[in-house]
């Protein structure tokens, strides 16, 4: 046996989930690690929180700051944690390796924790390649960071609450709109109206998202409807000078130093899926989501997921599953756990929170431009691959994600696919007329980002020095 | 600031800035935040080209998923700019072009 120092639980990713999990797991004497890829934690919701340069509590919203709450629950809890860490293998023998300052160490576990959150879902458009072009997050992020927001003129484009709330928080701030564009389908609206019903548990939600499309009403912005589809164009330069609303027959060009664009989000299941964890495809929220047990756990039976890496669920929802699936992982290393009207308290809450879900996974499903772009639109932004060029691959006899690799490099570049991955899934489908899980995903492989050498090395003089 | 920076400050706390170079220009920034958060606002609107057509390319998603803001920091090519913090005396240059510049990594 080595020396490598062993914890009973590792978390990867200090947002809502993993802040919850951390202070439950603590509480129950639990020996913690929490490795977090960002300079704060926080997530990308509760980005920022506690330091924020943003003095006005307006601007973000009272959401913002419930996280608040998590972070001093994580600062008072016992346990170690490392920010900017970055974890880039999980060996068969429940050790992980992680590089944190140009370092590389390995620690053992008992117990290992992904919440390692969502990202957005790429959603690639003619032109969405060009600098000026960002996702709706990434201005969000400047803003709780860096108090930074967008010079004009500013087009936001897509849906989602993500795309209304950086809106009214950009409003807030004091920025001008140039234009909102929702691309929401008519059919959505039909499609989703049977699950208001069920909706209504989670009226809260509902009420937020009103209040939301009066305050851009009240500041007037020119808000299009129904747009089918937007295309990006360049200057002489290279850069965004413009967008190009699609609306039925109509077009409409409108100039733009900036375009935030936004389709929601998708779990962030790159980690799972290189430690090889079973995945499925849900159509509904398309995207894949780990296949988890109620308890949390994946495939592989000392690996636990939760918040939005298990599927999108939000905020609420993955502070409530941080911490039931890190009291299941303290019952399981044989401590006692949280007292049962707590937890059944919390399982309750659960179902509430998510109940919503099915209204808005059904709303707010992107429209068909995005999920299977036209052909002259990029996928694959590292390799600079072309949608027609994944179709076209079909013919040359490429049937999966991975032969594609081989084929063109898509997937191949720094990000591994995940900006192309459910793209290329979806467009091989289509081609081959088959259903998107029977063409699958990419296999992912380790390490999940690149390493420097000396990142390597470190890790070589690490473990020789220890074992 | 550069007045044609793609981003602009709203509100800023007096305290805990930090000078960095920029392509050969010296900048503040928040301390805490990224690089990528410092460039935004410096002008520059294209963070590196890319390999295979030369693109130029820009911060895309902050949050450590696209790659698109791989720039060179202190003398280390495909850096992820939006996932450095910022440091006093830092030197950022934009990464041009061919990947023979990531021999650095594997
Ligand atoms: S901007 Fe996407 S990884 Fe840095």
């Amino acid at each position: 046996m080595s020396a490598i120092e062993r914890f009973d639980l590792v978390i990867v990713g200090a947002g809502p989930a993993g802040m919850a999990a951390a202070d439950t797991a603590s509480q129950q004497g639990l020996k913690v690690l929490m490795l977090d890829e960002q300079i704060r934690p926080g997530g990308q919701i509760y980005r920022s929180i506690g330091h924020t340069p943003i003095q006005d509590r307006s601007v973000l919203g009272p959401d913002y700051y419930a996280g608040e709450k998590l972070l001093a629950g994580l600062n008072q809890a016992s346990l170690e944690r490392l920010q900017g860490a970055t974890v880039w293998e999980v060996r068969e023998d429940n050790t992980l390796c992680f590089s944190v300052g140009g370092e590389s160490r390995r620690v053992g576990f008992d117990k290992l924790l992904l919440a390692t959150g969502a990202q957005e879902r790429p959603a690639p458009f003619p032109g969405w390649t060009l600098p000026g072009v960002m996702t709706c997050g990434a201005a969000q992020i400047l803003l709780k960071t860096s108090s930074m927001v967008p010079n004009g003129p500013l087009v936001i484009a897509g849906s989602g609450p993500l795309f209304l709330l950086i809106a009214c928080q950009l409003l807030r701030a004091g920025v001008e709109i140039e234009a909102l564009i929702e691309t929401i389908p008519r059919a959505n609206y039909r499609v989703a109206l049977p699950e208001l019903a069920g909706a209504l548990r989670g009226w809260r939600y509902l009420i937020k998202g009103a209040k939301m499309l009066a305050e851009i009403r009240r500041y007037k912005v020119p808000f299009y409807k129904g747009v089918d589809q937007i295309r990006a164009e360049a200057d002489s330069e290279g850069n965004l000078s413009e967008v190009i609303v699609q609306h039925g027959q109509e077009q409409q060009r409108i100039p733009c130093r900036t375009l935030l664009s936004h389709q929601g989000v998708i779990p962030n299941t790159q980690l799972g899926r290189a430690i090889g964890l079973e995945h499925s495809w849900d159509e509904v929220q398309l995207c894949w989501k780990p296949v988890l047990s109620e308890q949390g756990v994946s495939s592989h039976p000392d690996i636990l997921v939760a918040g939005d890496s298990a599927g999108i669920g939000g905020a609420v929802v993955a502070e409530i599953q941080g911490q039931l699936v890190a009291d299941a992982a303290a019952r399981s290393l044989g401590k006692a756990g949280m007292p049962e009207p707590q937890r059944a308290g919390l399982k309750q809450q659960l179902s509430q929170q998510l109940a919503i879900r099915p209204f808005l996974d059904k709303l707010y499903r992107p429209a068909e431009a995005f999920i299977r772009p036209v052909d002259e639109t990029v996928v694959c932004r590292c390799e600079e691959i072309t949608a027609g060029e994944i179709r076209g691959l079909v013919e040359l006899g490429c049937s999966g994600p991975n032969q594609t690799k081989a084929f063109c490099r898509s997937g191949m570049g720094a990000c591994q696919g995940r900006q192309c991955g459910t793209t290329v899934s979806a467009l091989l489908a289509e081609v081959q007329e088959k259903p998107i899980p029977d063409v699958g995903y990419y296999n992912i492989r380790m390490p999940i980002k690149p390493l420097t050498l000396g990142e390597l090395a470190s890790l070589n003089s690490y473990t020789e020095q220890r074992d | 600031m550069a007045v044609d920076s793609s981003y602009k400050r709203v509100s800023h706390q007096p305290a805990g800035t930090v000078q960095l170079m920029v392509e050969g220009q010296m900048i503040e920034a928040i301390a805490g935040e990224s690089v990528a958060a410092a460039v935004l606002q410096t002008g520059i609107r294209q963070t590196r080209t890319t390999p295979v057509s030369e693109a130029g390319r820009a911060p895309y998603c902050m949050m450590g998923v696209c790659f698109e803001c791989l720039m060179e920091i202190d003398g280390v090519p495909n850096t992820q700019a939006c996932m450095t913090e910022v440091r006093e005396g830092m030197v950022v240059n934009i990464q041009r072009g061919s990947r023979s510049v990531s021999g650095e990594s594997v």
